[in-house]
């Protein structure tokens, strides 16, 4: 059987898309029956591994779909490594893996077979599926169980079949759908590291979907947080650990308000988090005892201080508090 | 990646033609097909009647077989256009038995399992999953229908003599265009009932009705109204006509009857469907599972 030109030769660093944002997005809006799904989606990413992140329902398995090609954009585009998805989707899933969400499979298969047969599909010759299929599925941690029938998986082996198919042919950039749905504490470590270790190897891209905020705040470098179909907030999160932004969570009596406004006088950022709580981010030139100052004049008692850095549970629930339009 | 290095890599390797990936699928198949010993020996049981056939033709020209049996060559079936007509009719009947067996899981299986978008997020088309998945049935039943009926062909020609061949060519190509309508029409059929109907003993319920249900109408119209029109909704039918209009045998006036008015008795010839007519319902129906097929293959479904 005559062979068509090498992967290799595809992704040769001559070709311009390498250089390309992983994923770019221009006004993406999906619409299912006249209904926004997806709505004026902008953005550049080149991280090595993006979170998707938003309350069920946010349009994160949408967006993935849409990138896929399995729905056409209402307007806008994307593109990803360069490519449009709406005029180069054969090529694009050339260079991408997929785990979905759902159970998936194809019944009656030993995983091995399965594994392969996804391998064929995406343009492996027989042999070279069959060895990648077993190394794909040693790889995930299914190595002893790679003959039994899929069927017999229990739920936590058939997300890493899943993993395994969507690895098996060695793509540029893989979708993760909620990949560690319905797994127990261990199979969830396994599968963040697994993610992790992908990542790391630095021969792919990943493109992270869930609802857990400790999965994607493990695992991922920037985020796009999804609210009602709307990006809601962008965040670098490596660039938000590099800074190093601190702030100070103030617990108080007395009347916050005016001290809060006293700090902000100062040229601080600071928000009233709770009925006792301020949070105060410190300019240059101020210290903490300017603090204790303040809150002297105004007779605010201190009850505690603490430095915290803003997680990721932080970034999410302003998002969707803010709605609309990020921090 | 390898067994030994634990560690993902990328495949640099040479990728197959895309040209060609479709047939990853009934590669497949056939293992899980041929698994069942059952269905294995049905499908030896399928060529039985071709090695009649094969038999009938060999003795036609076998002096020696025929003197050993006692049999005069005028006593044998002539092989005409009739002759491959009827085995053409034979096989066609073990084609849909197959069919039955084959055809109501390969599609049904992936949407029951949700595996559609395993297959479509390669770059791997939804026209290119239902070329595959027909590929198994089209494979399948043309190994029990056109070409060993046109080996058998060539055969008789090579018995006969080079004159033979050429002037009954016409029948060379009605076994080809009368077996690969009906088998591409099964496969369509079988196909888009698979999409429909998820689980696998419903759908084979399903395209039997579709053959014998509207057969059942139709012979009832027919007999209501002293007509062969009814014949039109009858898939069984449709594919007569068209195989007997392929090899020229088929006569539109098929029968009579006998109408009486009182005690004046009227005699109502009864006429088959024009072939045009029967031609363009069989495009209709494939026309209607190439709809449903492109409706149902889908990775998600959108629901309005």
């Amino acid at each position: 059987m005559a062979l068509a030109e090498p992967v290799q030769e595809q992704a040769s660093l001559k070709n311009p898309a390498n250089f390309a944002p992983v994923i770019d997005l221009n006004d993406l809006c999906v619409k299912f029956g006249g209904r926004p799904i997806l709505q004026n989606l902008r953005g550049e990413l080149r991280g090595r591994a993006i979170g998707l992140l938003g309350p069920n329902g946010a349009g994160k398995t949408t967006l993935i779909h849409t990138l896929l090609g399995f729905h056409s954009p209402s307007s806008g585009t994307a593109h990803i490594f360069g490519q449009d998805i709406t005029t180069d989707a054969k090529q694009i899933r050339s260079l991408v893996g997929y785990m979905p969400e759902r159970d998936s499979y194809i019944a009656k298969m030993s995983a091995v077979r399965f594994v392969r047969l996804m391998a064929e599909l995406s343009g492996l010759p027989s042999e070279a599926a069959l060895e990648r299929a077993h190394e794909a599925l040693f790889y995930v941690g299914l190595g002893e169980a790679r003959y039994r029938s899929l069927d017999t998986y229990s739920l936590g082996m058939k997300q890493l079949a899943k993993l395994a198919q969507a690895i098996v042919h060695g793509p540029r950039l893989i979708f993760l759908d909620e990949p560690t749905n319905g797994l127990d504490p261990p199979a969830r470590q396994r599968m963040i590291r697994l993610v992790r270790e992908i990542r790391d190897s630095g021969k792919a891209n990943i493109v992270l979907s869930s609802h857990l905020l400790r999965d994607v705040e493990e695992c991922c470098e920037e985020i796009l947080i999804l609210k009602d179909g709307r990006l809601a907030v962008y965040c670098n999160l490596e660039e938000e650990r590099k800074s190093n932004r601190k702030f100070l969570l103030l617990e108080t009596r007395g009347d916050q308000n005016k001290f809060a406004e006293a700090i902000g006088a100062l040229g601080c950022e600071y928000a009233v988090t709770g009925e006792h709580r301020v949070k105060v981010v410190l300019q240059g030139g101020t210290e903490v005892r300017d603090i204790y100052r303040i809150a002297s004049e105004y007779d605010v008692q201190i009850r505690r201080l603490s430095y915290k850095r803003d997680s990721l549970e932080d970034i999410f629930l302003k998002a969707m508090e803010n709605g609309h339009g990020g921090l | 990646m390898a067994v030994y290095e634990h560690t993902y890599k990328q495949y640099l390797g040479k990728l197959t033609p895309e040209w060609s990936r479709f047939l990853v699928i009934p590669r497949h198949a056939f293992r899980d097909v041929f698994k069942s010993k059952l269905f294995t020996a049905f499908f030896v049981v399928c060529f039985i009647p071709l090695l009649i056939e094969a038999i009938l033709v060999y003795l036609h020209h076998n002096v020696n077989a025929l003197a050993i049996l006692k049999v005069d060559v005028r006593q044998l079936v002539p092989i005409d256009a009739f002759f491959f007509q009827t085995f053409v009719n034979l096989q066609g009947t073990f084609a849909f038995f197959v069919t039955l067996l084959v055809g109501p899981p390969l599609v049904a299986r992936d949407l029951r399992n949700n595996a559609l978008p395993l297959y479509l997020c390669r770059p791997f088309s939804r026209t290119e999953y239902v070329l595959g998945k027909m590929s198994v049935l089209l494979i399948l039943l043309s190994a029990i229908t056109w070409v060993p009926q046109l080996l058998l062909f060539l055969f008789q020609s090579y018995l006969e003599g080079a004159s033979w061949f050429v002037d009954n060519l016409s029948i060379a190509s009605a076994i080809f265009i009368g077996s690969v309508v009906w088998i591409l029409l099964l496969a369509l059929l079988s196909q888009a009932v698979s999409a429909l109907v998820k689980w696998r003993v419903i759908a084979s319920a399903a395209l039997l009705g579709i053959f014998f249900i509207p057969s059942v109408f139709g012979e009832v119209t027919n007999q209501i109204f002293l007509t062969r029109w009814g014949n039109i909704i009858s898939l069984g039918a449709l594919i007569k006509n068209v195989t007997a209009g392929l090899f020229g045998t088929f006569v539109r006036a098929s029968g009579h009857v006998t109408a009486w008015d009182g005690r004046v008795g009227r005699e109502i010839i009864l006429n088959e469907p024009p072939l045009w007519a029967s031609w363009s319902a069989l495009f209709v129906v494939c026309a209607i599972c190439l709809a449903l097929l492109s409706r149902k293959v889908k990775a998600y479904e959108v629901v309005k």
